[in-house]
């Protein structure tokens, strides 16, 4: 157990390590002076030499990387060059709007998810499963910025239950805050719902096939039981995998819902930075989502360990 | 009163036809045997006595258990019995038990579920029914997760789990088809046993006559979803008066001609093993230790001459596999060398190794699982010719492939088929087409007959036979069935735990085993003639 845990701990921190370089790197040969884009078109050579040299642009790369990367260790994450303040402050201030967002938006899909695909496996081939599963296809199919439009149509202009955008912070009170938030996690959420919930059903169905069902259901126990008891838990391996890669694509996802609903978050700050070119930036919170997707994808890992015990080896 | 009452039952699945009109009777404390081959029913009888049947199919007649209907049971009804009265234990124990869940939870779930007991009870009576089935508690505790258990182990779980609340009924569908003989023999011991313990009714299911023979009082023979012949074993196995049942007696102790039997050291030897060995990477310890290797082959010497048969048998997991693997060089050994045709071929780079691998082809166990099921017939047979020196036309690769097909009682018509369009016995044939088509002077078949039907099996150790004859291919058979080996081979070598333990001509060795790995062996191996003597002194 400890040894495979050991393992994709290390392996983690190697994806780290290794996509701090990308970035990096991919940063270096984008075109585009941040010195000049701060002085302005008319600032002289030598001005804008003078603020490279202090910039620490000029430095060799691998000292400019190390020094980058270091600052990532300790959350100095550098200024941003369009606002003039620690990139930190930007990021802890939109942080507190995408992490909620987004862990809504995966607990959400999940829920809608398993017993979507449950449903379905159940009635294989029957009226319901034809129906979840078309639903699950549109699903799929339709962008999730769509879906957003259709949703504030429904929910906020025509029912006028919720906001249709903005975020009044969490200052405002936690409901307050948190009813701005469920229109833009519903959006997010059904697309990846509806990718799970196929994954979900053809695990299952996959499953409820083995030769331990057949086993469970010698036994006595009635077909449903042996759904939750027996099949779930060995469909749930497939359903971890893709909820760990479908993660990057949820936060790409909140880049353009955040647009969407205006929402003061990372997905918009990166935005607005990249049309501003603001490097500093956009390297942070990339490296920021990076970690992100490999932190979910390390804790689907680790979820693998508790489902299956053939993973973790002789205790 | 019977226990089981199997009445004039019909079964379809769709629009085909499955069963037709079916009798069948278990009285409590009575073994009854279902005898057939592949597709003749079985299964699907014993399915319909659970009421477990794929969606589609339709039984009709009259199916009573204990006095209850169970065609007109509800599911409900049908829940109270499974598991309670009725057990059931299924041919692969490899994937019959839940791999997230421990063989204690497993066990106890059914004993809950029935008798609405604590859970504490339950794993008390899961504990008792465990040791019973011979997994002590020392060695195999409850929180066992199944696949730290071997197949054998996992099959006593799931006699355990059928049994746990000691049933009226066992039904057990080829409970040993997927053990080696040895394990066969403590299986069928153990289900004896709980028979003779509980009065239970056993209907075993099984294509091996002589397994069934061993075990049941009664027979029934079954043909196309039809009943053949039913009665006492001693008496329809000694008169055998449907010629069916005499056709499968007759097919399971099949010995096929050789008319011109092998001369011991007539030449110089084809195959030389010396001192091969392979060890495998352990299971670490601890992150500070290298691992123990585990070795799989040990200090292996063995010659095989030309035209030579030679069986090697042992018990799974002995490394016979894995030493096949490496007489085939697809697989490097550790130590020791390998010579074919005077040459070594341990160390050879692949490409120096094509003139080898012309002259050693190989047949697998399992027909349907060695064809790419997207290529056709002429493709997949005239696969090794990329070995030969000067790459043959397409219309001499053709003739190779006519040739070949004919050689195994193929038709050159079938050269344009699809693997699926075959059965069993015919995509066999098919492997050997393969294996031949380049004239080797060696074929090693790993369990070349152990997943077809007894009649198709003769076939095919006939086919051996006379490509024996024929083009003079020695051969290594690799199986743990004996009548293979006393049906096939000139020489039987015993493989245990990685070391040959004895060599010597076939009838020697099967009729006087010295080493006591062989012994086991013999000792546990069915047989079809001692078998109904043993039964004809019992039932008179």
């Amino acid at each position: 157990m400890t040894a495979y845990l050991l393992k994709r701990l290390i392996i983690a921190a190697l994806t780290l390590v290794l996509a701090s370089m990308v970035v990096f790197a991919v940063m270096e040969v984008l075109p585009g002076d941040p010195a000049r884009l701060m002085l302005g078109l008319n600032a002289g050579a030598d001005q804008v030499e003078l603020l490279r040299n202090q910039m620490g642009l000029n430095a060799p790369l691998l000292l400019r990387y190390l020094h980058w990367a270091g600052g990532l260790l300790s959350l100095d994450f550098g200024r941003s060059y369009t606002y003039s303040v620690p990139v930190i402050d930007l990021v802890r201030e939109r942080i507190a709007v995408s992490l909620p967002l987004a862990l809504i938006a995966l607990a959400l899909s999940t829920i809608i998810a398993i017993p979507v695909g449950v449903f379905s496996a159940s009635r294989q081939g029957q009226a319901g499963d034809t129906l979840a599963m078309g639903a699950a296809q549109l699903g799929v199919a339709v962008p999730n910025f769509w879906f957003a439009l259709m949703l504030i149509y429904l929910f906020a202009v025509w029912l006028r239950l919720v906001p249709a955008g903005g975020f009044p912070g969490w200052g405002a009170g936690a409901w307050t805050a948190l009813k701005s938030l469920i229109l833009p996690a519903v959006a997010l959420a059904l697309p990846q719902a509806a990718i799970l919930g196929r994954v979900a059903r053809s695990a299952l169905v996959e499953v409820l096939n083995e030769d331990y069902i057949r086993t469970a259901r010698a036994k006595g126990l009635p077909y449903r039981a042996v759904l939750w008891r027996h099949a779930l838990r060995n469909a749930m391996i497939p359903v971890l995998t893709i909820l760990g890669l479908q993660f990057a694509f949820l936060l790409a996802g909140t880049i353009i819902i955040e647009n969407v609903f205006y929402l003061p978050g990372l997905g918009r700050l990166i935005f607005q930075a990249i049309t501003q070119r603001d490097l500093i930036v956009v390297e942070s919170i990339v490296m920021l989502l990076v970690a992100a997707v490999i932190l979910i994808n390390l804790l689907v890992d680790f979820s693998y360990a508790i489902v299956d015990p053939r993973l973790r080896g002789r205790q | 009163m019977s226990l089981l009452e199997i009445e004039n039952l019909s079964l379809t699945i769709g629009a085909t036809p499955i069963l037709k009109g079916v009798e069948l009777t278990v009285a409590p404390g009575e073994v009854v045997g279902l005898v057939g081959e592949s597709g003749s029913g079985k299964s699907m009888t014993a399915l319909t006595i659970m009421q477990l049947l794929p969606h589609l199919a339709r039984a009709e007649g009259r199916v009573t258990f204990d006095g209850i209907d169970i065609l007109g049971a509800t599911e409900d009804q049908m829940c109270a019995l499974r598991g309670d009265d009725i057990g059931m234990v299924f041919q692969e124990p490899m994937t019959a038990l839940n791999p997230v869940k421990t063989i204690g939870e497993q066990v106890a779930e059914g004993i809950r579920w029935h008798t609405k007991t604590s859970r504490a009870e339950a794993e008390d009576r899961a504990r008792k029914i465990l040791d019973r089935v011979g997994l002590p508690e020392a060695k195999f505790p409850l929180s066992r997760y199944p696949h730290e258990l071997s197949g054998g182990q996992r099959q006593r779980v799931v006699i355990a789990i059928a049994c746990a609340l000691k049933p009226k009924l066992l039904i057990a569908d080829e409970p040993t088809t997927a053990l080696d003989v040895v394990l066969q023999a403590q299986i069928l011991d153990l289900l004896r046993d709980l028979v003779r313990e509980n009065r239970m009714g056993l209907l075993l299911i099984s294509h091996d006559l002589a397994v069934v023979t061993e075990m049941a009082d009664r027979l029934t023979i079954l043909r196309h979803g039809e009943v053949t012949e039913a009665g006492d074993t001693a008496r329809t196995l000694s008169e055998q008066q449907h010629p069916y049942t005499r056709e499968l007696a007759l097919a399971s102790m099949h010995v096929p001609a050789r008319p011109k039997p092998h001369l011991a050291g007539s030449a110089r030897p084809l195959l030389e093993v010396e001192g091969v060995g392979r060890d495998y990477p352990g299971r670490r310890t601890s992150l500070f230790r290298p691992a123990q290797p585990i070795r799989a082959v040990d200090n292996v010497s063995l010659t095989i001459e030309p035209a030579q048969s030679v069986a090697l048998v042992g018990r799974s997991g002995c490394g016979k596999s894995t030493l096949a693997r490496m007489i085939l060089a697809l697989d490097k050994p550790t130590a020791g060398t390998i010579r074919f045709r005077g040459e070594a071929i341990t160390g050879k780079a692949e490409a120096e190794l094509k003139p080898a691998r012309r002259d050693m082809q190989v047949v697998f166990q399992d027909p349907y699982g060695s064809f790419d099921p997207r290529q056709k017939v002429q493709r997949l047979v005239a696969e090794p010719l990329h070995l030969l020196e000067k790459q043959p036309a397409q219309a001499e690769r053709r003739e190779m492939v006519a040739h070949a097909l004919h050689e195994v009682g193929l038709g050159p018509r079938d050269m344009d088929k699809y693997p699926h369009e075959f059965s069993g016995g015919q995509r066999q044939r098919l492997s050997i087409a393969r294996a031949i088509i380049t004239r080797p002077k060696l074929v090693v078949a790993d369990e070349p007959v152990s997943a077809l039907d007894v009649s198709i099996r003769a076939q095919i150790l006939d086919l051996f036979a006379e490509l024996n004859q024929k083009l003079g291919i020695a051969y290594l058979f690799i199986t743990h069935d004996l009548t293979v080996a006393r049906a096939m081979a000139d020489e039987v070598l015993v493989m245990h735990e990685g070391k040959i333990v004895e060599r010597g001509r076939t009838a020697d060795v099967l009729d006087h085993p010295r080493s006591e790995a062989a012994r086991a062996l013999v000792a546990a191996a069915p047989d079809l003639h001692r078998a109904i003597a043993r039964r004809i002194q019992e039932q008179g």
